[in-house]
């Protein structure tokens, strides 16, 4: 019987091994997980829908959805210049560039939060800057971008890196024999072959922004209505003992990631798809 | 054949394959250029912040008892939760990478999960547990067992955000290196036990110490999931991160810089040696692309 579910090995420890690896993913991850669904439940679907509706939460989720939409379409163009920078150019200091790439990742978000904000202030470095210039940079929807932009660049740089350096030069060379000029060579060869790790770079990108709050709360401003984001106010509700508003808000931010992971997933797979019926 | 063509296309062909230089010229000013402005301007500003007025200032941060016991309570919550996510790690890529068994894949997917959940859900949660409005909050305080805006709710949440990073450094290895060796060490007579210190644990070692940096950056740096479960009572259940904001906050900017840069060197000698390491796991296994850090 038991064969059935495991092939038979002569390693030892499956079931100790595999028993505590569902042991600790349940109560960690999973039960807490379920809970935060059950505790919608408590709620009737027209107060579910009537707190995910209401005007300061609409207005949340269009500055979240459209300031990590645009730092995703940057991170896609800066991104795509980077990965091209590190993979094609030989340069000094290259090393040094290609570690750096990764700061977002291993910064502190609180840190990375008060340093934006430092210098995009109207007396920072940048902000002096752009002040005169009537741009207000930070504690305003551009502050938000700014967060987000720096938050997601690694995920494009480390999706479109590999890919670049996977793509065979016969291609291009291909391309360049049969009389194309370079431009015509990246548009139609290059570009092709990249748009899938493009396009999953994008939604990660995208997807890491729409969950972001540290590097996000100090920046912002936090005025309810104009520069709030979703993130913060499900930790407002909170902060006022309304547990229920913010599972509902919890809900809905939870599933909308979930469907770009899904869809990151559908895109590699019709990609691959394509790619093996090319052959 | 293949070299006519490449001979008689060169003249054609180095002009197709690479940029002018002026189109060199931009892409890399733009690149490097944003690089710097998004990502090494602000690295810069926290240390030209934190040392604006001199290194005596700086030190006396480090001074400050709430300081210190941030500095503590981050470190305990690192103490406990990247043992405890190692040890899951070393289980769960034994089970999947040495075992065959269905529904192996959707447990992948399960134990990658953590990482899609934000920061603020991911503290969400707990608070909906062991909160006083939650599932387990009526028991908790008949026991007088406070889990939230306590430090085991810290402890929890930062165990959740670092649950992946040790598996899933380890599950590909693991399942690129089969089982041969295990099985050869069980024939020569070496026990389960023997067999995994002796002859797993070295071959993987150097992915086990790139997740356990990894977790440890991110346990100390998380700021979203402890801010929710935390409380923010100074002295006693904030963390590092909750430290900066606060001094932040209160317009104590060098101070807040000051802390803030300890992070700093923390992210920096995090992505050194994630770098020397990678090195090292690709000189050892060259077919392997060491997986970006997410989080």
């Amino acid at each position: 019987m038991r064969n059935l579910f495991k092939r038979h090995s002569v390693l030892p420890g499956f079931g100790l091994t595999l028993g505590w690896t569902l042991t600790y993913l349940s109560l960690i991850v999973l039960i807490p997980l379920t809970g935060l669904f059950l505790r919608t439940t408590t709620m009737t679907w027209s107060d579910f829908v009537e707190t995910v509706t209401s005007p300061r939460v609409i207005a949340s989720y269009r500055l979240t959805f459209g300031a990590s939409f645009l730092a995703a379409v940057i991170n896609s163009v800066f991104g795509l210049l980077l990965a091209w920078t590190l993979v094609r150019y030989q340069f000094p200091g290259k090393r040094f560039v290609d570690a750096i790439v990764d700061l977002p990742f291993a910064l502190p978000t609180a840190v990375s939060g008060i340093a934006l904000t430092t210098l995009y202030a109207p007396n920072g470095w940048l902000g002096k800057w752009l002040e005169p210039l009537g741009i207000h940079a930070a504690f305003s929807p551009l502050g938000v971008l700014i967060a987000l932009t720096f938050i997601g660049l690694p995920f494009v740089v480390r999706t479109v890196q590999p890919a670049l350096e996977e793509l065979e030069a016969e291609a291009e060379e291909a391309a360049a024999s049969l009389g194309a000029n370079r431009l015509q060579t990246f548009y139609y060869v290059v570009l092709p072959a990249l748009l899938p790790a493009m396009i999953t770079g994008f939604a990660l990108s995208f997807a890491r922004a729409l969950g972001e709050y540290g590097s996000v709360v100090f920046i912002s401003g936090n005025k309810p209505m104009v520069t709030e984001i979703t993130s913060l106010l499900i930790i407002t509700k909170l902060e006022q003992y309304d547990y229920a508003g913010a599972t509902a808000l919890a809900v809905v931010m939870l599933v909308a990631s979930f469907f770009i992971l899904l869809a990151i997933n559908a895109v590699q797979w019709w990609f691959s798809r394509a790619a093996l019926q090319g052959v | 054949m293949a070299t006519a063509i490449s001979t008689s296309a060169s003249g054609h062909s180095r002009a197709a394959l690479r940029e002018p230089l002026w189109v060199k010229a931009i892409v890399f000013t733009l690149g490097i250029g944003f690089l710097s402005l998004f990502l090494v301007l602000p690295l810069v500003a926290v240390f030209t912040e934190a040392l604006r007025e001199g290194l005596h200032a700086y030190f006396a941060s480090f001074r400050d008892p709430a300081a210190l016991s941030a500095i503590r309570l981050t470190l305990v919550a690192t103490a406990i939760s990247v043992p405890l996510n190692l040890v899951f790690g070393l289980a769960a890529s034994w089970a999947i990478a040495k075992f065959e068994f269905r529904g192996k894949s959707v447990l992948i997917t399960l134990i990658d999960l953590p990482f899609a959940v934000s920061p603020v859900i991911s503290g969400l949660i707990f608070v909906l547990m062991f909160g006083l409005q939650g599932w387990l909050g009526p028991w908790l305080r008949a026991h007088d067992i406070q889990v939230i805006f306590a430090v085991p709710g810290i402890v929890l949440a930062t165990v959740f955000v670092t649950f992946p990073f040790v598996a899933r450094e380890l599950i590909p290895l693991m399942q690129e290196q089969g089982n041969d060796e295990e099985q050869a060490a069980l024939l020569l007579g070496a026990s389960g036990w023997q067999t995994f210190w002796r002859v797993t644990l070295p071959n993987v070692k150097w992915a086990l110490l790139y997740g356990v940096i990894l977790s440890v950056a991110r346990a100390m740096g998380e700021f979203g999931a402890v801010s929710v479960v935390s409380g923010h009572v100074r002295g006693k259940t904030n963390t590092v991160p909750l430290h900066v904001e606060i001094l932040y906050n209160e317009y104590n900017f060098v101070a807040a810089f000051a802390v803030a840069s300890l992070l700093a060197l923390l992210a920096l000698a995090t992505l050194a040696l994630k770098t020397a390491l990678e090195w090292k796991i690709q000189a050892a296994r060259p077919s392997l692309e060491p997986t970006a850090v997410e989080g």
